[in-house]
């Protein structure tokens, strides 16, 4: 199929419209027996039409046809340590310490040093595990938030969303991202699924951190626009426990 | 593009011949699928080079008691080292089908792998999240479908920061979501369109071909027009595939191709196409179109065909809408580049894959058929000639060449003057000789045209032995009226 070697010239030419040909149709054009009609058409999905098509994409799913070039093998570094005090982990490529990094040391609550899979998860846990204005509030109307992205609605205790995750939104009833606040003695009143130390997971708990973190710094804390950032750290609600870095653990496992 | 991963292990010492064979046995198995609309593809992602260094390929297959011990160490192990080993010894084993019947059947073994995904560990997670992507890419539905208490975490680590988890995430999501309508009936809810159009604005390309691929699976779905398509639209998804879309040096291959056959099963569901149109669709594709006209010229081998099939599939089927043909509201397609990209992009599909000459030859009648603007273009730009030589590849093709040729034709008389004289008459003269109905009829529609428009043509068909030719279809059913009322025409005028 020779093309006319305008043709390319054109292709890289401006934008343009082609004035037409002026249009002239006799009455008997496409008259019976004949019957054609200019006419556009369309497809439906699973029409045979789209058979070649769509398998060439299929065998390319199946990565049968394309001689890809092979990539670059991941770039070695010199080993390095993880920066954040108190972390001992060595590695020697960045996607490893991206990971390493984000799971353990990205979204991690200040206050308790759980880590969560998404700043989503993170802001919602310090909202109602360490803000005391979220409590007082909570009593009086839904605050606790549904956990699915996008789904707006709010709940009046953790157990209701709990219930709306597992019944609206097909969740496991012991989604590990939604351990109920555990009560902390008389102050606190709402979602006292359990009395204990809040401050220790338990074992299997998802998301602790290193346990050589407790001690230390943990690095940069978190700023987050929660209400509980424009009450200053040193004033507690009666809660009778210390804000800060201090380590409550008692039992320290490590995962 | 799907670079350092390889869907299969490659088989050692396997040559050409032999590929040619399996490639051809699987394109039959994929022919007889689709015949039944069960066209179900999964994609596989093991790291090549990982594989090589833990020592080649060979799979064993992992009984009870193994599997068991395995995860005892990879939950209970004290060296860090020791519980990963432990994983990836599964992970090896999980590929074989039958160690995998033996993991979902013990009790347990889920729920410990969910909690190792789960874990703060981040290579052990890696390592539970590609066992987790073996078991997903099984054929058995059984074996799948034991993945599904993991979705509410794979679609909650979409919103981590770790691309290569994200990545395996996503993979895993696209082959459970091809599984069954069982399993897609428990991730809509999961909120896995809001999760997805949440990941879409990663800037991670590897991210963003892994995130195509799921949703092109769930748009894939038999449902999808009814239950998952209206959602799809009303969230910021289109916008975003419309941008990655977008031609230019930043444009992605292997990422274009997973957004444009999103697209595509969006576009030719037809729920909303309007709404496409107006969010630009029509000038990224048209535009995108020039880019990969000029795209072929330029490179060889580099699949892209694999995007220009749906490019031109949406353009051809947004076309017809309704919405294409306002002013104002909507874009017009009208810039006559596209015919000449169009043009330069059926050249290539005679080259590399005459398979798909049909559906770039449909976008072209899309064009034509109403537009006189088009049909001049086809006569200015010298296509008519290109048009004629493509009658000889099949008979598919040569129908829609002939409809081209028709559109043009039924503009009247200054359009067919650029037909006859020519090398039209005798090439109709050779589709005459022809036994396929179809394109016998074609070719009688288009002679009515000529003769109607040129009365010296009817002159000329007589002198170039035409009546000889319209003979031998005198009897079939479906061209005799057509065929005597030709030979009246151009015995008496």
């Amino acid at each position: 199929m020779q093309l006319p070697p305008a043709l390319h010239a054109r292709l890289a030419g401006a934008a343009g419209e082609a004035a037409p040909l002026p249009v002239q149709r006799d009455p008997l054009a496409g008259n019976a027996p004949f019957r054609f009609a200019a006419r556009q058409v369309r497809f439906p999905r699973e029409h045979e039409f789209f058979e070649d098509g769509d398998v060439q994409r299929h065998l390319y799913l199946q990565d049968v046809i394309t001689q890809v070039a092979a990539e670059p093998e991941r770039p070695r570094v010199p080993e390095f340590t993880c920066q954040v005090a108190g972390c001992c982990q060595v590695f020697d490529a960045l996607e490893d310490y991206e990971h390493h990094y984000h799971t353990l040391h990205g979204n991690v609550c200040s206050y308790c040093k759980r880590a969560f899979p998404s700043g989503h998860l993170l802001d919602t846990h310090i909202l109602e595990w360490h803000d005391s204005l979220f409590q007082i509030l909570a009593e009086r109307q839904d605050m606790y938030q549904c956990l699915v992205e996008g789904c707006t609605e709010k709940f009046r205790s953790s157990r209701d969303r709990k219930e709306h995750l597992v019944v609206h939104h097909l969740y496991p009833a012991d989604f590990r991202f939604d351990k109920p606040r555990k009560g902390r003695g008389p102050a606190s009143q709402v979602s006292t699924e359990a009395v204990g130390e809040d401050q220790a997971p338990s074992e299997g708990e998802a998301m602790e951190v290193c346990s050589e973190h407790a001690e230390a710094h943990p690095g940069p804390p978190r700023e987050r626009r929660v209400y509980g950032h424009r009450i200053p750290s040193t004033i507690c609600f009666g809660q009778g426990a210390s804000r800060g870095f201090k380590s409550t653990k008692k039992k320290s496992k490590r995962l | 593009m799907w670079s350092r991963r390889r869907g299969l292990l490659r088989p050692l010492g396997c040559g050409v011949e032999e590929l040619r064979c399996r490639r051809r046995e699987r394109e039959a198995a994929l022919r007889k699928a689709r015949r039944e609309q069960q066209l179900v593809s999964k994609r596989l992602l093991r790291d090549e080079a990982t594989e090589e260094a833990e020592g080649g390929c060979v799979v064993v297959i992992l009984g009870e008691a193994e599997i068991q011990e395995f995860l005892r160490l990879a939950q209970r192990g004290i060296e860090e080292k020791e519980r990963e080993r432990a994983l990836v010894s599964l992970r090896r084993g999980l590929q074989h089908p039958e160690t995998q019947q033996i993991f979902i059947r013990l009790e347990g073994s889920i729920r410990t792998l969910v909690g190792l995904l789960t874990s703060n560990q981040a290579l052990l997670q890696l390592e539970a999240a590609r066992c987790l992507h073996e078991l997903s890419h099984s054929e058995q539905s059984a074996v799948a479908e034991a993945c599904l208490p993991a979705t509410s975490y794979l679609l909650t680590y979409l919103s981590s920061h770790s691309s290569d988890f994200i990545e395996l995430c996503l993979y895993t999501l696209g082959n459970l979501i091809v599984e069954s309508e069982a399993v897609r009936r428990q991730l809509l809810p999961q909120g896995i369109v809001p999760a997805l159009a949440a990941c879409i604005q990663s800037p991670r390309l590897t991210v963003l071909e892994a995130l195509g691929y799921a949703l092109s699976q769930l748009l894939q779905a038999k449902e999808a027009p009814e239950k998952i398509i209206p959602s799809v639209l009303g969230s910021t998804l289109p916008q975003h595939i419309l941008q990655l879309l977008q031609p230019g040096p930043k444009l992605n291959l292997g990422v274009a191709v997973e957004f444009a056959w999103c697209l595509h099963y969006i576009i030719c569901s037809q729920v909303n196409n309007a709404l496409l149109i107006t969010q630009g669709a029509l000038t990224t594709l048209g535009l995108l179109l020039l880019d990969l006209a000029a795209a072929v010229q330029r490179t060889k081998n580099a699949g892209l065909e694999l995007l220009v099939c749906p490019v031109v599939r949406c353009l051809s089927n947004l076309l017809t809408e309704a919405a294409a043909e306002t002013v104002g509201g909507a874009v017009h397609l009208r810039d006559e580049r596209v015919v000449a990209g169009l043009f330069i992009l059926l050249q290539f599909f005679l080259q590399e894959q005459p398979s798909l000459l049909p559906e770039g030859l449909w976008l072209l009648n899309n064009l034509t058929a109403n537009s006189p603007s088009f049909c001049t273009s086809l006569i200015s730009l010298d296509l008519i000639e290109p048009l004629l030589h493509l009658l000889s590849v099949s008979n598919v093709v040569s129908v829609l060449v002939l409809t081209v040729l028709c559109n043009v034709a039924e503009k009247g008389p200054a359009y067919c003057q650029h037909l006859w004289p020519g090398l039209l008459l005798p090439t109709l003269l050779d589709t005459l000789a022809l036994s396929d109905t179809e394109v016998v009829g074609q070719s009688l529609e288009l002679l009515q045209l000529l003769f109607l428009y040129r009365p010296g043509a009817a002159q000329a068909f007589l002198q170039q032995s035409g009546l000889q030719a319209l003979q031998r279809h005198e009897e079939v059913a479906q061209l005799q009226d057509r065929v005597h009322a030709l030979q009246q025409t151009a015995l008496h005028g």
